[in-house]
Protein backbone atom coordinates (compact mmCIF):
# COMPACT_ATOMS: atom_id res chain seq x y z
CA UNK A 1 0.00 0.00 0.00
CA UNK A 2 1.48 3.65 -0.65
CA UNK A 3 2.32 4.67 2.96
CA UNK A 4 3.02 8.56 2.19
CA UNK A 5 2.24 11.46 -0.49
CA UNK A 6 4.32 13.20 -2.85
CA UNK A 7 3.77 16.72 -3.38
CA UNK A 8 5.34 18.20 -6.53
CA UNK A 9 6.40 21.72 -6.70
CA UNK A 10 5.71 23.02 -10.24
CA UNK A 11 3.70 21.51 -12.82
CA UNK A 12 5.21 18.87 -14.70
CA UNK A 13 6.56 18.76 -18.44
CA UNK A 14 3.96 17.38 -20.73
CA UNK A 15 3.84 13.79 -22.22
CA UNK A 16 6.86 13.89 -25.35
CA UNK A 17 4.39 13.00 -28.23
CA UNK A 18 7.63 13.44 -29.65
CA UNK A 19 9.05 10.14 -27.76
CA UNK A 20 6.01 8.21 -26.79
CA UNK A 21 4.05 6.05 -30.14
CA UNK A 22 0.76 6.85 -30.68
CA UNK A 23 -1.94 5.24 -29.37
CA UNK A 24 -3.06 3.85 -33.33
CA UNK A 25 -0.41 2.05 -34.38
CA UNK A 26 -2.37 -0.21 -37.14
CA UNK A 27 0.73 -2.69 -37.94
CA UNK A 28 -0.02 -3.83 -33.77
CA UNK A 29 -3.38 -5.24 -34.57
CA UNK A 30 -4.71 -4.92 -30.97
CA UNK A 31 -4.01 -0.96 -31.38
CA UNK A 32 -6.74 -0.61 -34.07
CA UNK A 33 -9.79 -1.31 -32.18
CA UNK A 34 -8.16 -0.02 -28.43
CA UNK A 35 -6.54 3.57 -29.63
CA UNK A 36 -8.91 6.50 -28.85
CA UNK A 37 -9.69 8.07 -31.62
CA UNK A 38 -10.61 11.61 -30.66
CA UNK A 39 -8.07 14.23 -29.71
CA UNK A 40 -6.53 14.28 -26.28
CA UNK A 41 -8.09 17.30 -24.27
CA UNK A 42 -5.32 19.51 -22.84
CA UNK A 43 -5.60 19.84 -18.80
CA UNK A 44 -3.96 21.84 -16.65
CA UNK A 45 -2.28 20.02 -14.19
CA UNK A 46 -3.98 20.74 -10.51
CA UNK A 47 -2.94 18.50 -7.03
CA UNK A 48 -5.35 15.55 -7.77
CA UNK A 49 -2.62 14.86 -10.49
CA UNK A 50 0.36 16.39 -9.45
CA UNK A 51 0.65 13.91 -6.38
CA UNK A 52 1.13 10.46 -6.39
CA UNK A 53 1.67 7.52 -4.17
CA UNK A 54 4.80 7.19 -2.24
CA UNK A 55 5.97 3.47 -1.92
CA UNK A 56 8.44 2.06 0.65
CA UNK A 57 10.15 -1.03 1.64
CA UNK A 58 7.15 -2.41 3.07
CA UNK A 59 5.94 -2.72 0.03
CA UNK A 60 9.01 -5.15 -1.05
CA UNK A 61 9.79 -8.76 -0.14
CA UNK A 62 13.01 -9.41 0.74
CA UNK A 63 13.65 -11.41 -2.89
CA UNK A 64 11.53 -9.37 -5.40
CA UNK A 65 14.66 -8.14 -6.43
CA UNK A 66 16.15 -11.51 -7.45
CA UNK A 67 14.05 -13.40 -9.78
CA UNK A 68 16.53 -15.93 -10.21
CA UNK A 69 15.47 -16.68 -6.13
CA UNK A 70 12.05 -15.10 -5.97
CA UNK A 71 10.35 -18.34 -7.75
CA UNK A 72 12.42 -21.28 -6.38
CA UNK A 73 10.80 -24.35 -5.54
CA UNK A 74 13.49 -27.29 -5.72
CA UNK A 75 16.60 -25.86 -7.32
CA UNK A 76 17.67 -22.91 -9.74
CA UNK A 77 15.94 -21.46 -12.55
CA UNK A 78 16.88 -22.14 -15.84
CA UNK A 79 18.83 -20.01 -18.42
CA UNK A 80 21.13 -17.13 -18.67
CA UNK A 81 21.66 -15.40 -15.59
CA UNK A 82 22.06 -11.32 -15.75
CA UNK A 83 22.04 -8.16 -13.53
CA UNK A 84 20.01 -5.15 -14.70
CA UNK A 85 20.69 -2.33 -13.40
CA UNK A 86 20.28 1.46 -14.47
CA UNK A 87 19.67 4.70 -13.20
CA UNK A 88 15.83 6.59 -13.35
CA UNK A 89 16.37 10.15 -14.25
CA UNK A 90 14.01 13.21 -15.31
CA UNK A 91 14.36 14.93 -18.06
CA UNK A 92 16.94 17.74 -16.86
CA UNK A 93 19.09 14.48 -15.86
CA UNK A 94 18.48 14.92 -12.10
CA UNK A 95 17.87 10.90 -10.29
CA UNK A 96 14.64 10.62 -9.16
CA UNK A 97 15.26 8.43 -5.71
CA UNK A 98 13.32 6.35 -3.94
CA UNK A 99 10.71 5.32 -7.00
CA UNK A 100 9.29 1.70 -7.22
CA UNK A 101 9.95 -0.22 -10.00
CA UNK A 102 7.71 -3.51 -11.42
CA UNK A 103 9.15 -5.77 -13.44
CA UNK A 104 7.71 -8.74 -15.25
CA UNK A 105 9.30 -11.09 -18.36
CA UNK A 106 9.08 -14.43 -19.68
CA UNK A 107 11.30 -17.22 -18.43
CA UNK A 108 14.66 -18.42 -20.86
CA UNK A 109 12.25 -19.93 -22.70
CA UNK A 110 9.96 -17.39 -23.85
CA UNK A 111 6.88 -18.29 -21.41
CA UNK A 112 4.93 -16.64 -18.96
CA UNK A 113 3.61 -17.92 -15.67
CA UNK A 114 0.26 -16.14 -17.16
CA UNK A 115 -2.27 -18.15 -16.76
CA UNK A 116 -3.11 -17.31 -20.43
CA UNK A 117 0.23 -17.89 -21.91
CA UNK A 118 -0.60 -20.77 -24.43
CA UNK A 119 2.95 -20.83 -25.72
CA UNK A 120 4.13 -24.88 -26.01
CA UNK A 121 7.32 -24.11 -24.60
CA UNK A 122 8.27 -25.34 -20.96
CA UNK A 123 7.44 -23.56 -17.73
CA UNK A 124 10.35 -23.62 -15.37
CA UNK A 125 9.03 -24.26 -11.63
CA UNK A 126 11.70 -22.33 -10.43
CA UNK A 127 10.85 -18.91 -11.76
CA UNK A 128 8.03 -16.59 -11.75
CA UNK A 129 9.01 -13.97 -13.55
CA UNK A 130 7.95 -10.73 -11.50
CA UNK A 131 9.52 -8.20 -9.52
CA UNK A 132 10.33 -4.91 -7.70
CA UNK A 133 12.22 -2.67 -6.37
CA UNK A 134 13.00 1.27 -5.29
CA UNK A 135 15.93 3.43 -6.76
CA UNK A 136 18.57 4.45 -4.45
CA UNK A 137 18.90 8.37 -3.41
CA UNK A 138 20.69 8.44 -6.59
CA UNK A 139 17.60 6.90 -8.58
CA UNK A 140 19.70 3.66 -9.09
CA UNK A 141 17.85 0.50 -9.43
CA UNK A 142 18.72 -3.05 -9.77
CA UNK A 143 17.59 -6.60 -10.23
CA UNK A 144 18.82 -9.98 -10.57
CA UNK A 145 16.85 -12.38 -13.36
CA UNK A 146 17.39 -14.53 -16.03
CA UNK A 147 17.38 -13.89 -20.11
CA UNK A 148 13.85 -13.65 -21.13
CA UNK A 149 13.39 -15.93 -24.40
CA UNK A 150 11.74 -14.33 -27.29
CA UNK A 151 8.03 -15.41 -27.63
CA UNK A 152 5.56 -16.24 -31.07
CA UNK A 153 2.28 -14.62 -31.17
CA UNK A 154 -0.63 -13.96 -33.07
CA UNK A 155 -0.18 -10.71 -34.51
CA UNK A 156 1.14 -11.74 -38.23
CA UNK A 157 1.89 -15.12 -40.01
CA UNK A 158 5.28 -16.09 -38.31
CA UNK A 159 5.09 -13.15 -35.86
CA UNK A 160 7.87 -13.58 -32.44
CA UNK A 161 8.62 -11.12 -29.93
CA UNK A 162 12.18 -9.96 -29.69
CA UNK A 163 13.26 -10.85 -25.98
CA UNK A 164 11.86 -8.34 -23.40
CA UNK A 165 11.49 -6.75 -19.74
CA UNK A 166 8.71 -4.81 -19.01
CA UNK A 167 8.93 -1.99 -16.58
CA UNK A 168 6.59 -0.10 -14.67
CA UNK A 169 7.66 3.04 -13.32
CA UNK A 170 5.66 5.50 -10.64
CA UNK A 171 8.35 8.67 -10.16
CA UNK A 172 7.29 11.60 -8.16
CA UNK A 173 3.33 11.69 -9.29
CA UNK A 174 0.71 9.92 -11.24
CA UNK A 175 0.84 11.94 -14.14
CA UNK A 176 4.93 10.46 -14.21
CA UNK A 177 3.40 6.92 -14.17
CA UNK A 178 5.57 5.00 -17.42
CA UNK A 179 4.66 1.18 -18.47
CA UNK A 180 7.55 0.54 -21.06
CA UNK A 181 9.74 -2.78 -22.51
CA UNK A 182 13.59 -3.08 -21.59
CA UNK A 183 14.74 -4.92 -25.13
CA UNK A 184 18.57 -6.37 -25.89
CA UNK A 185 21.18 -5.31 -28.17
CA UNK A 186 21.60 -6.35 -31.57
CA UNK A 187 18.45 -8.63 -31.59
CA UNK A 188 17.51 -9.74 -34.93
CA UNK A 189 13.74 -9.76 -34.25
CA UNK A 190 13.75 -5.97 -33.33
CA UNK A 191 13.03 -4.30 -36.59
CA UNK A 192 9.91 -6.77 -37.51
CA UNK A 193 8.53 -6.08 -34.02
CA UNK A 194 5.31 -3.79 -34.50
CA UNK A 195 5.42 -2.94 -30.72
CA UNK A 196 9.24 -1.61 -31.13
CA UNK A 197 8.14 -0.34 -34.19
CA UNK A 198 5.38 1.47 -32.73
CA UNK A 199 7.82 4.33 -30.95
CA UNK A 200 9.13 7.16 -33.29
CA UNK A 201 12.11 6.32 -35.17
CA UNK A 202 15.05 8.18 -33.41
CA UNK A 203 13.05 6.88 -29.77
CA UNK A 204 13.30 3.52 -30.30
CA UNK A 205 16.93 3.15 -29.65
CA UNK A 206 16.05 4.36 -25.78
CA UNK A 207 14.40 0.83 -25.14
CA UNK A 208 17.77 -1.06 -26.16
CA UNK A 209 19.60 -2.09 -22.88
CA UNK A 210 23.18 -1.96 -23.21
CA UNK A 211 25.67 -4.69 -22.30
CA UNK A 212 28.12 -4.21 -19.57
CA UNK A 213 31.45 -5.87 -18.60
CA UNK A 214 31.61 -3.25 -16.09
CA UNK A 215 28.05 -4.52 -14.54
CA UNK A 216 29.07 -8.07 -15.32
CA UNK A 217 30.45 -10.52 -12.40
CA UNK A 218 32.96 -12.99 -13.11
CA UNK A 219 31.71 -16.52 -13.03
CA UNK A 220 28.34 -15.52 -12.09
CA UNK A 221 26.05 -13.14 -14.29
CA UNK A 222 26.17 -10.90 -17.65
CA UNK A 223 25.14 -7.03 -16.88
CA UNK A 224 22.98 -4.87 -18.86
CA UNK A 225 22.39 -1.11 -17.89
CA UNK A 226 19.03 0.21 -18.35
CA UNK A 227 18.67 4.03 -17.94
CA UNK A 228 15.18 5.44 -18.37
CA UNK A 229 14.04 9.01 -18.21
CA UNK A 230 10.71 10.45 -16.75
CA UNK A 231 9.01 13.31 -17.23
CA UNK A 232 10.66 16.51 -15.44
CA UNK A 233 9.36 19.52 -14.22
CA UNK A 234 8.84 23.22 -15.20
CA UNK A 235 10.84 25.44 -13.46
CA UNK A 236 8.24 27.32 -11.75
CA UNK A 237 4.52 26.51 -11.79
CA UNK A 238 2.93 27.64 -15.11
CA UNK A 239 -0.20 29.52 -14.77
CA UNK A 240 -2.79 30.32 -16.86
CA UNK B 1 14.67 24.10 -16.96
CA UNK B 2 16.95 22.65 -19.58
CA UNK B 3 16.05 19.59 -21.19
CA UNK B 4 18.79 17.37 -21.88
CA UNK B 5 17.66 13.72 -21.63
CA UNK B 6 14.64 12.92 -23.51
CA UNK B 7 11.89 11.04 -22.32
CA UNK B 8 11.64 7.19 -22.12
CA UNK B 9 9.36 6.18 -24.93
CA UNK B 10 6.13 4.26 -23.57
CA UNK B 11 5.18 0.60 -24.16
CA UNK B 12 2.22 -1.62 -24.03
CA UNK B 13 1.45 -3.78 -20.38
CA UNK B 14 0.66 -6.32 -22.97
CA UNK B 15 -1.54 -9.30 -21.93
CA UNK B 16 0.36 -11.18 -19.24
CA UNK B 17 1.23 -8.46 -16.83
CA UNK B 18 -1.70 -9.89 -14.35
CA UNK B 19 0.55 -12.12 -12.43
CA UNK B 20 2.42 -8.93 -11.21
CA UNK B 21 0.22 -6.63 -11.10
CA UNK B 22 -2.65 -8.21 -9.25
CA UNK B 23 -0.67 -11.71 -8.04
CA UNK B 24 -2.98 -12.84 -5.78
CA UNK B 25 -4.39 -15.14 -7.93
CA UNK B 26 -0.60 -16.59 -7.99
CA UNK B 27 -0.25 -16.57 -4.35
CA UNK B 28 1.75 -13.70 -4.04
CA UNK B 29 1.32 -10.25 -1.93
CA UNK B 30 -0.20 -7.55 -4.23
CA UNK B 31 1.14 -4.07 -4.30
CA UNK B 32 -1.58 -2.17 -4.40
CA UNK B 33 -5.47 -3.55 -4.69
CA UNK B 34 -8.96 -2.58 -5.35
CA UNK B 35 -10.03 -2.27 -1.96
CA UNK B 36 -8.96 0.73 -0.82
CA UNK B 37 -11.34 1.76 2.05
CA UNK B 38 -10.92 0.13 5.74
CA UNK B 39 -13.53 -0.29 8.38
CA UNK B 40 -12.97 2.81 9.92
CA UNK B 41 -12.36 5.56 7.56
CA UNK B 42 -13.90 8.63 7.35
CA UNK B 43 -16.10 9.62 4.43
CA UNK B 44 -19.04 7.69 2.67
CA UNK B 45 -18.10 4.28 1.36
CA UNK B 46 -18.86 3.50 -1.87
CA UNK B 47 -18.08 1.21 -4.71
CA UNK B 48 -17.23 2.68 -8.15
CA UNK B 49 -17.29 -0.26 -11.54
CA UNK B 50 -18.04 -0.41 -14.48
CA UNK B 51 -17.04 -2.22 -17.83
CA UNK B 52 -13.74 -1.08 -20.77
CA UNK B 53 -15.40 -1.23 -24.17
CA UNK B 54 -13.31 -1.65 -27.01
CA UNK B 55 -14.36 0.39 -30.07
CA UNK B 56 -16.50 -2.44 -31.40
CA UNK B 57 -18.22 -2.63 -28.21
CA UNK B 58 -16.59 -5.58 -27.21
CA UNK B 59 -15.49 -5.85 -23.12
CA UNK B 60 -11.58 -5.32 -23.02
CA UNK B 61 -10.04 -8.41 -20.64
CA UNK B 62 -6.77 -7.68 -20.42
CA UNK B 63 -6.98 -4.01 -18.96
CA UNK B 64 -5.86 -2.63 -15.64
CA UNK B 65 -7.41 0.25 -14.46
CA UNK B 66 -5.57 2.78 -11.76
CA UNK B 67 -7.09 5.42 -9.68
CA UNK B 68 -5.46 8.29 -7.40
CA UNK B 69 -7.50 9.90 -5.38
CA UNK B 70 -7.93 12.17 -2.15
CA UNK B 71 -9.20 11.50 1.01
CA UNK B 72 -13.23 12.58 2.29
CA UNK B 73 -11.25 15.70 3.71
CA UNK B 74 -10.08 16.28 0.03
CA UNK B 75 -6.45 15.55 1.21
CA UNK B 76 -3.91 13.09 0.14
CA UNK B 77 -2.64 11.81 3.22
CA UNK B 78 -0.85 8.76 4.19
CA UNK B 79 -3.49 6.19 5.52
CA UNK B 80 -6.10 8.15 3.70
CA UNK B 81 -7.25 6.19 0.31
CA UNK B 82 -4.79 7.01 -2.00
CA UNK B 83 -3.87 4.86 -5.12
CA UNK B 84 -5.37 1.45 -6.18
CA UNK B 85 -5.08 -0.61 -9.25
CA UNK B 86 -7.82 -3.30 -10.80
CA UNK B 87 -7.32 -5.72 -13.32
CA UNK B 88 -10.57 -6.42 -15.42
CA UNK B 89 -12.24 -9.79 -15.79
CA UNK B 90 -13.52 -11.44 -18.34
CA UNK B 91 -16.26 -9.37 -18.94
CA UNK B 92 -14.25 -6.42 -19.06
CA UNK B 93 -15.40 -5.26 -15.22
CA UNK B 94 -13.58 -3.56 -12.60
CA UNK B 95 -14.01 -2.07 -9.46
CA UNK B 96 -13.05 -0.44 -6.38
CA UNK B 97 -14.09 0.09 -2.87
CA UNK B 98 -13.06 3.14 -1.68
CA UNK B 99 -14.04 6.40 -0.05
CA UNK B 100 -16.13 9.34 -2.57
CA UNK B 101 -13.25 11.94 -1.99
CA UNK B 102 -13.52 15.73 -1.32
CA UNK B 103 -12.71 18.42 -3.54
CA UNK B 104 -9.04 18.51 -3.21
CA UNK B 105 -8.33 21.59 -5.90
CA UNK B 106 -9.85 24.99 -5.02
CA UNK B 107 -12.75 25.79 -7.82
CA UNK B 108 -12.82 21.71 -8.59
CA UNK B 109 -15.46 19.26 -8.18
CA UNK B 110 -14.47 16.13 -6.00
CA UNK B 111 -12.91 13.85 -8.37
CA UNK B 112 -10.65 10.62 -9.21
CA UNK B 113 -7.26 10.97 -11.30
CA UNK B 114 -7.86 7.40 -13.54
CA UNK B 115 -5.46 5.71 -15.81
CA UNK B 116 -6.59 2.53 -18.36
CA UNK B 117 -3.71 0.51 -19.45
CA UNK B 118 -4.12 -2.54 -21.57
CA UNK B 119 -3.03 -4.74 -24.85
CA UNK B 120 -3.04 -3.37 -27.31
CA UNK B 121 -2.67 0.17 -26.03
CA UNK B 122 1.01 1.49 -26.25
CA UNK B 123 0.91 4.31 -24.22
CA UNK B 124 -1.66 4.29 -21.36
CA UNK B 125 -4.18 7.04 -21.25
CA UNK B 126 -5.50 9.52 -18.72
CA UNK B 127 -9.43 10.41 -18.02
CA UNK B 128 -11.03 11.67 -14.61
CA UNK B 129 -14.18 10.52 -12.84
CA UNK B 130 -17.23 12.50 -11.08
CA UNK B 131 -19.81 11.94 -9.18
CA UNK B 132 -22.95 12.39 -10.51
CA UNK B 133 -25.09 13.88 -7.49
CA UNK B 134 -22.02 16.90 -7.46
CA UNK B 135 -24.50 18.70 -9.90
CA UNK B 136 -23.40 22.31 -8.77
CA UNK B 137 -19.81 21.68 -8.38
CA UNK B 138 -19.61 20.16 -11.63
CA UNK B 139 -21.07 22.95 -13.00
CA UNK B 140 -18.40 25.09 -12.21
CA UNK B 141 -15.84 22.81 -12.23
CA UNK B 142 -13.00 24.30 -15.36
CA UNK B 143 -11.64 20.95 -16.39
CA UNK B 144 -15.76 19.68 -17.30
CA UNK B 145 -16.17 23.00 -18.97
CA UNK B 146 -13.35 22.54 -21.40
CA UNK B 147 -14.70 19.50 -22.41
CA UNK B 148 -17.19 19.54 -25.07
CA UNK B 149 -20.99 19.94 -23.65
CA UNK B 150 -22.26 16.15 -25.75
CA UNK B 151 -18.74 14.65 -24.07
CA UNK B 152 -19.08 15.72 -20.56
CA UNK B 153 -21.26 12.48 -19.56
CA UNK B 154 -18.69 9.74 -20.14
CA UNK B 155 -16.50 11.42 -17.26
CA UNK B 156 -19.80 11.37 -14.89
CA UNK B 157 -20.00 8.15 -12.87
CA UNK B 158 -23.90 7.68 -12.34
CA UNK B 159 -24.69 7.30 -8.41
CA UNK B 160 -27.12 4.07 -7.83
CA UNK B 161 -28.32 3.38 -3.85
CA UNK B 162 -28.48 -0.52 -4.10
CA UNK B 163 -28.48 -3.49 -1.02
CA UNK B 164 -25.05 -3.48 -0.56
CA UNK B 165 -24.58 -0.04 -0.22
CA UNK B 166 -23.68 3.00 -2.98
CA UNK B 167 -22.08 2.52 -6.23
CA UNK B 168 -21.17 4.97 -8.78
CA UNK B 169 -21.17 3.17 -12.20
CA UNK B 170 -18.19 4.38 -14.51
CA UNK B 171 -18.09 2.28 -17.73
CA UNK B 172 -14.44 3.27 -19.93
CA UNK B 173 -15.52 3.31 -23.78
CA UNK B 174 -11.54 3.25 -25.44
CA UNK B 175 -12.65 4.10 -29.11
CA UNK B 176 -16.45 4.72 -31.11
CA UNK B 177 -19.21 5.77 -29.61
CA UNK B 178 -19.49 7.64 -26.36
CA UNK B 179 -15.94 8.05 -26.43
CA UNK B 180 -14.37 8.32 -22.81
CA UNK B 181 -12.89 11.64 -22.43
CA UNK B 182 -9.20 11.09 -22.58
CA UNK B 183 -6.54 14.52 -21.25
CA UNK B 184 -3.29 15.36 -22.29
CA UNK B 185 -2.16 16.91 -18.74
FE1 LIG C 1 5.85 -9.58 -23.01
Amino acid sequence: MDTAVQEAEGDFTPRDWAQHPPYLSPLYKSTVLRSPSKPLIPMKQGLSVRTGPVFGHDSLDPLDHDLTKNGRVNGEPIGERMIVTGRVLDESGRPVPHTLLEIWQANACGRYVHRWDQHDAPLDPNFFGAGRCLTDAEGRYRFTTIKPGAYPWGNHHNAWRPAHIHFSLFGPSFLTRLVTQMYFPGDPLLPLDPIYNGVPEGARELLVSRFSIDVTEPVWALGYEFDIVLRGRHATPMEG
Amino acid sequence: MSQTLKQTPSQTVGPYFAYAWTPELYGRRPLAANRLVTRDMAGEHIRIEGVVYDGQGAPIRDCVVEIWQAGADGRHAPGAAGFGRCGTDDAGHYFFDTVKPGACDPGHAPHIAVTVFARGMLSHAFTRLHFSDETAANEADPVLASVPADRRDTLIATRAETPGGVVYRFDIRIQGDGETVFFDC
